[in-house]
């Protein structure tokens, strides 16, 4: 499926190495907010990062995303060495964010939001028509519940906002798409609806990473958890293999568990880094 | 779809994936078909607090049949044909704080603008005797060069326009009186074409008749061929009745109205250019990627950022639309009058253009409005100063009664924001 009127970048297959991050760090002025950080993002997997307040997770999305350059480390991107210098090279290079303010403009309607600064044109005037189609096939790919999408922003309920913020990434075609605390506002119904949204994203073979806070909503949909504490990298787990409680002893520092499987994920995560360099 | 009985239950029960436009597959979605379905959809959106041109049409048949009642040659043809004149020139004015009250911001310098506009075209065009056309010329690039550095002043050090644009009020009132010297007041010749145009050309009876058909249909045109893309497109289409009835209405409404002022004068030529450029600005605002990136700034100016619309540019842009319009009021009202002097630009000519966008629908808030709002502004305010006139009522109730007005256009503007809020449109 083609969204844009550019032609379409060779998709990832499932399990391509997308994005790998090597000995990042960030200081800002006396805090080390990062340090020697290693991330791993696979196409069609789920990467979960969570943390406590001030770990450095937004640090790490906004490095990812071009708000802030790292201060040292690599990130290399399909294999290729790259620099993120700024959101215009985040965008370039196939890599979209969905900040946790989602900013979509309240007095427009779904179609606008969606092809904001990419809109399509018929005839040199706006191709309403054509947006407006290819935002329901979109919105149907993505199982989206949303009713009309000639309704203004302002209308639609929290997750059906977050679905258009994310819908919305989706349309540059990105190779990974990083989601800040998308659940942290909604309730129930409305998590359970941007989690479904997540599988999507997973089938459609992108690289998803996810920032959350809520434990449950990790072990619900992603496929490896990395815990951050204090601005280092504190466990890389399969959610599989995984209790909460070991997330919870990580994220928060009772670290004689986490250590141990971290030393043994380690060895685990190299291998399938010489694999995929092959 | 044009028959009104099929209720909206009926339509959602029969509405099966394969037969109904992907747009309203929604099982949630109220479908509103047929002509009681359309009524029922306007009144949820008016509820919901989005009134549009609602409140000042109905203000401006309020208006007007108030004042037939006080004097029966209020609706007259003659009076009519000037009020259509006595519109253009702030009107014109109007569009441009349109524009920056979409993103939110405002410019109080219009009128000194415009007076230094006709300042300009008065002392070249008359005292050197330059080509009129190259006078003009002159006065927009000024229009554009205050723009420039509005827009300038704006996005580089994020001064608030107001106190920018006050400072331009009182600055180029300044310029305009060094412009004019101590001459103070100069007329310009009853024969040039400035003065034919704003005074004395009017369209012939058939030309009227033949742009109103011309204008209804390209508009049922572009209906038609919309709703064609839309159901090759699988989306919900407007039925071939409504279309039929929307052209032919605004058919009957616009011959009517032109029925009218040809029994006397006619339509000018004054007031279809600036028809002409509200029609224009009516489209580059809904059809036309700047158009929606103006309004996607008033509404979030970080969400436009971030989805990569260049924001400085787009301020940039509305500021000199904005002053180049006022330029463009200024010479249409020197023309008008046939001279421009110190008062030029002066009076009421700043609040009134402010006030006609605002009364006319658009908000104060940025993000909201249209066009169409300085047209159906400035009809409200000069067919009040019209009225009054006839009524031999000075001035000073004037003021009162337009101010009174502006601040019920602005109470509706704060309720209808704050229904829209409650209703989740904000
Ligand atoms: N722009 C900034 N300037 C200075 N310090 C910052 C900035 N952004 C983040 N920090 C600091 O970096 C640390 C990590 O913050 P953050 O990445 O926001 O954590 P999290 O999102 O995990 O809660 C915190 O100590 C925070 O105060
Ligand atoms: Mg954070």
């Amino acid at each position: 499926m083609t969204l844009t009127s550019q032609p379409t970048t060779e998709r990832s297959r499932p399990g391509d190495h997308i994005l790998a991050l090597r000995g990042v760090g960030k200081k800002f002025g006396a805090i080390q907010a990062l340090t020697d950080i290693e991330l791993d993002v696979h196409a069609g997997e789920v990467v979960a990062i969570v943390g406590d307040n001030g770990a450095g997770k937004s640090t790490l999305v906004k490095i990812l995303a071009g708000v802030h350059p790292p201060d040292g480390g690599t990130i290399e991107f399909h294999g290729n060495k790259v620099a993120i210098a700024s959101p215009a090279d985040s965008k370039q290079l196939g890599i979209a964010t969905v900040f946790q303010d989602l900013a979509l403009c309240d007095n427009l309607d779904v179609v606008a939001n969606l092809w904001l600064g990419r809109e399509l044109t018929h005839n040199a005037s706006l191709d309403e028509v054509e947006m407006e189609k290819r935002s329901w096939t979109l919105l149907r790919e993505l199982s989206a519940k949303i009713p009309s999408v000639r309704t203004p922003i302002a209308s639609l309920s929290g997750g059906q906002r977050q679905t258009v913020a994310i819908a919305r990434s989706l349309i540059g075609e990105p190779s990974v798409v990083i989601l800040d605390e998308p659940t942290a506002a909604l309730g129930v119904a409305q998590t359970a609806e941007v989690l479904n949204l997540i599988e999507r994203l997973r089938e459609r073979g992108l690289g998803v990473v996810l920032i959350s806070h809520n434990i449950a909503d990790v072990q619900a949909v992603a496929d490896r958890v990395v815990v951050l504490r204090l601005g280092r990298n504190n466990g890389d787990f399969r959610v599989a293999d995984v209790s909460s409680e070991t997330i919870i002893a990580a994220i928060t520092g009772a670290t004689d568990n986490a250590v141990t499987r971290r030393a043994a994920h380690k060895t685990a995560s190299t291998s399938i880094v010489t694999e995929a360099s092959e | 779809m044009s028959d009104t009985k099929s209720s909206a239950a009926d339509v959602a029960q029969d509405a099966t994936a394969s037969t109904v436009a992907t747009d309203l597959q929604d099982e949630r979605l109220i479908h509103n078909a047929g002509a009681g379905g359309a009524v029922r959809a306007f009144f949820t959106r008016v509820r919901g607090g989005d009134l549009g041109t609602l409140p000042v049409i109905i203000g401006l048949v309020v208006i007007w049949a108030v004042f037939q009642l006080l004097n029966p040659n209020f609706l007259s043809s003659t009076n009519l044909v000037n009020l259509t004149l006595q519109c253009a020139a702030v009107g014109t004015i109007s569009i441009g704080i349109v524009l920056v009250l979409l993103l939110g911001e405002i410019d109080l310098s219009v009128g000194s603008v415009s007076g230094l506009g006709a300042a300009i075209l008065a002392v070249t065009f008359v005292q050197q005797g330059w080509n009129p056309i190259f006078s003009i010329l002159l006065a927009l690039a000024v229009g554009v060069a205050i723009g420039l550095l509005y827009g300038f002043l704006y996005t580089r050090f994020g001064v608030p326009s107001f106190v920018i644009t006050l400072a331009g009020l009182l600055g180029f009132l300044g310029l305009q009186l060094w412009v004019l010297g101590p001459t103070g007041s100069i007329n310009i010749p009853f024969d040039s074409f400035l003065v034919q145009f704003a005074q004395q050309w009017f369209l012939p009876a058939w030309v009227s008749y033949l742009l109103i058909v011309l204008f209804v249909a390209v508009y049922a045109w572009q209906l038609v061929s919309q709703a064609r893309r839309r159901t090759a497109a699988g989306l919900s289409a407007m039925p071939a009745g409504s279309i039929i009835v929307r052209a032919v209405v605004l058919l009957l409404l616009l011959g009517a109205a032109a029925w009218y002022l040809n029994l006397t004068r006619g339509v000018g030529a004054m007031f279809v250019f600036f028809l002409a450029l509200v029609l224009i600005f009516n489209y580059a605002l809904t059809r036309t990627r700047w158009g929606r990136a103006v309004f996607a700034v008033g509404g979030n100016v970080e969400a436009a950022r971030r989805s990569g619309i260049r924001v400085n540019r787009i301020y940039m842009s509305v500021f000199v639309l904005c002053s180049t319009l006022a330029i463009v009021g200024g010479l249409l009202a020197a023309s008008r009058l046939a001279a421009a002097n110190q008062g030029s630009g002066g009076g009421d000519i700043n609040l009134n253009a402010i006030a006609a966008a605002v009364i006319g629908g658009t908000s104060l808030f940025g993000g909201r409005g249209s066009a169409f709002s300085a047209l159906l502004g400035i009809l409200v305010i000069q067919s009040i100063s019209s009225g009054l006139t006839l009524l031999n009522l000075d001035s000073s109730v004037r003021y009162m009664i337009t101010g009174v007005v502006l601040l019920l256009a602005v109470i509706v503007d704060s309720l209808s924001r704050r229904s829209r809020r409650a209703a989740g449109r904000a």
